[in-house]
């Protein structure tokens, strides 16, 4: 199994867009996870049939028995998180800054204890290109990366057999997004021709190099602003980072969004036949992976 | 008045209304700009300027060898997995460390104290006469954003005019950014993926309890959905930024609206007008 991932430092470059097209025009048995579990999309692409959902647990959130609890105040003046405070005559603990490290058990253990909470589902879904996982983080709650974790292992251990996992990454650079790509084999970094794109693009680059995946780029809007197009394949040439993407601006791309299907069922169209020539590179980049490890 | 910029969705122009409703505020008013998109910072893009920088440092604990007897309770106390205890040595994985202090509580040897490890850093500039910025950045490769966000909205606690630029997402980054705003922006765009990640913005400002307001970008006049949407919540459009390939060029480039097509500033004066209606009502 191949793992390829789709990320892009900064958020809105067409991520989401590039992967539904992607599992459409790539060969071989796929399994697609979404990873960007805060605010996953390519649900919304793929018309996926949903299969079965299982809770995610996230970490343990601390909860205080108000008939036990003294008001000696020692739990709030030890947590990190300001997650502890009062509320009149009671001690309360807010979920949402709880970081579940337990230290206030540790210092009440009368009083309080560790709950188990569910903090988002896992869902397994059928589309017309193979199984997708994917899921819902209960919004405002934290431990993505753990749900990250959560959704790649079920994508590997329930489709072992297939020839390609294709992930739809997260934004960023720090947990969900290292998350994502620890393990996978390459990296499809798409970013767009903007000072902030560039940015993204060389902090996220960082971030992959401090793992072990292979680093492609592709540019898309390209042509909404050549000179900075410019100095990101320059930028590219220069790193070594092969740049096997070029895709232009096209408004049939927002037409299929709101149509709900990838750009390259919509017939030809110039996002559509730029996708369709990255789909041919990343196969014979592929290819190339597969004979190298024999 | 302290104001957050956000969106779910990344890419709807976020750091745009930031930049330029900080831009054009400080013209009238003392404003300061937070960059709490520590993962991806970007506002010192738009406002380039010398600054100072201050290193964030996390406490994470180190193990004393000779006093350590290898009980192993830390260990198993760590509910981030990031202490393993071997039979000669202890091994420490500070990535996987959320800072909390439990093993140096739980070591009943003392053999655990604390020392300040870099995760990032804080930079303030004045890049305008009105308007300082301070920008959080993570160091890459470094998952633990939100001790940065903490430190870089510090630094503005003392401020009138507080505008943040949020992260994208609905997490924990979000979160600690639009705690104790007084209102905040919610930035769209009418695609389905911009309305699938409105709504779960909305929802986190919800749990907050912060009032928010919705600014449509790159309309391309098809609105319906999202206008629907704000007013089934109770939600008011508070300005609309059409498409034009003009004024994505003039982001692109690093440059702001309101300083190239200064027609606009009017428009960024009257959001923050409703803003604070927003904030105060």
């Amino acid at each position: 199994m191949i793992r390829l991932a789709v990320i892009s430092g900064k958020g809105g470059t067409g991520k989401t867009m590039i992967t539904a097209a992607l599992a459409q025009l790539l060969h071989g048995n796929l399994v697609l996870a979404d990873c960007d579990v805060d605010a996953s999309n390519l649900e919304l692409l793929l018309s996926p049939k949903l299969i079965d959902t299982t809770p995610f647990m996230g970490m343990k959130t601390a909860v205080i028995d108000p008939a036990v609890c003294t008001q000696c105040g020692e739990c709030e003046s030890h947590c990190r998180f300001g997650a502890i405070s009062r509320d009149g005559e009671v001690y309360k603990i807010n979920p949402i800054r709880c970081e579940g490290c337990a230290v206030c058990v540790h210092i009440c253990p009368v009083a309080i204890r560790m709950q188990p909470r569910q903090t988002g589902e896992i869902m397994y879904s059928e589309t017309a290109r193979g199984h997708l996982v994917h899921a819902r983080l209960v919004p405002g709650a934290g431990n993505s990366g753990l749900l990250v974790h959560a959704v790649k292992k079920m994508a590997m251990e329930r489709d072992r057999n297939s020839d390609l996992f294709l992930i739809d990454g997260p934004p960023g650079t720090g947990c969900p997004l290292i998350s994502t790509i620890s393990g996978v084999d390459m990296v499809l970094i798409i970013t767009e021709p903007s000072v902030s794109g560039l940015h993204d693009l060389k902090r996220v680059v960082e971030v992959c190099r401090q793992f072990r995946p292979r680093i492609f780029v592709a540019i898309n809007r390209f042509d909404l602003e050549q000179s900075l197009t410019k100095t990101i394949q320059h930028w590219c040439n220069e790193e070594g980072i092969p740049l096997i993407g070029m895709i232009p601006f096209d408004p049939q791309v927002i037409e299929s969004v709101r149509a709900g299907s990838p750009v390259t069922q919509a017939g030809p169209s110039p996002a559509a036949q730029a996708i369709r020539k990255l789909a041919d590179n990343l196969e014979k980049e592929m290819t190339h992976h597969d004979t190298q490890r024999g | 008045m302290k104001l957050a910029i956000a969106s779910g969705k990344g890419g709807t122009g976020k750091s745009m209304v930031a930049a330029n409703l900080a831009f054009t505020l400080s013209r009238t008013e003392q404003v300061t700009l937070v960059d709490c998109d520590v993962e991806e910072p970007n506002l010192h893009l738009f406002f380039p300027a010398p600054a100072t920088t201050t290193e964030v440092t996390v406490p994470v604990p180190v193990v004393d060898e000779n006093t350590c007897q290898h009980c192993g309770l830390c260990g198993e106390f760590c509910q981030y997995g990031a202490i393993t205890v071997l039979s000669d040595r202890v091994l420490f994985f500070p990535e996987l460390c959320h800072s909390c202090g439990g093993c140096t509580l739980v070591c009943p040897n003392d053999a655990i104290h604390e020392e300040p490890k870099r995760i990032g850093t804080t930079t303030i500039s004045t890049p305008l006469p009105n308007l300082k910025l301070i920008s959080g950045r993570l160091d890459t490769g470094n998952p633990h954003a939100v001790p940065i966000i903490r430190a870089a909205k510090n630094l503005a606690s003392e401020d009138p005019v507080v505008i943040h630029d949020t992260a994208p997402g609905t997490s924990c980054p979000v979160v600690e950014t639009l705690d104790g705003c007084d209102a905040c922006i919610l930035v769209t765009e009418s695609t389905p993926f911009g309305l699938h990640d409105l709504r779960l913005a909305v929802d986190v400002a919800g749990r907050l309890g912060i009032p928010a307001g919705i600014v449509i970008n790159r309309s391309d006049g098809n609105d319906k959905a999202t206008l629907e949407f704000c007013t089934d919540h109770d939600l008011e459009v508070m300005m609309t930024i059409p498409f034009e390939r003009e004024i994505a060029a003039i982001q692109c480039r690093g440059d702001l609206l309101c300083r190239v097509r200064p027609e606009w500033q009017n428009a960024f004066i009257a959001l923050y007008v409703k803003c604070s209606t927003l904030a105060g009502g």
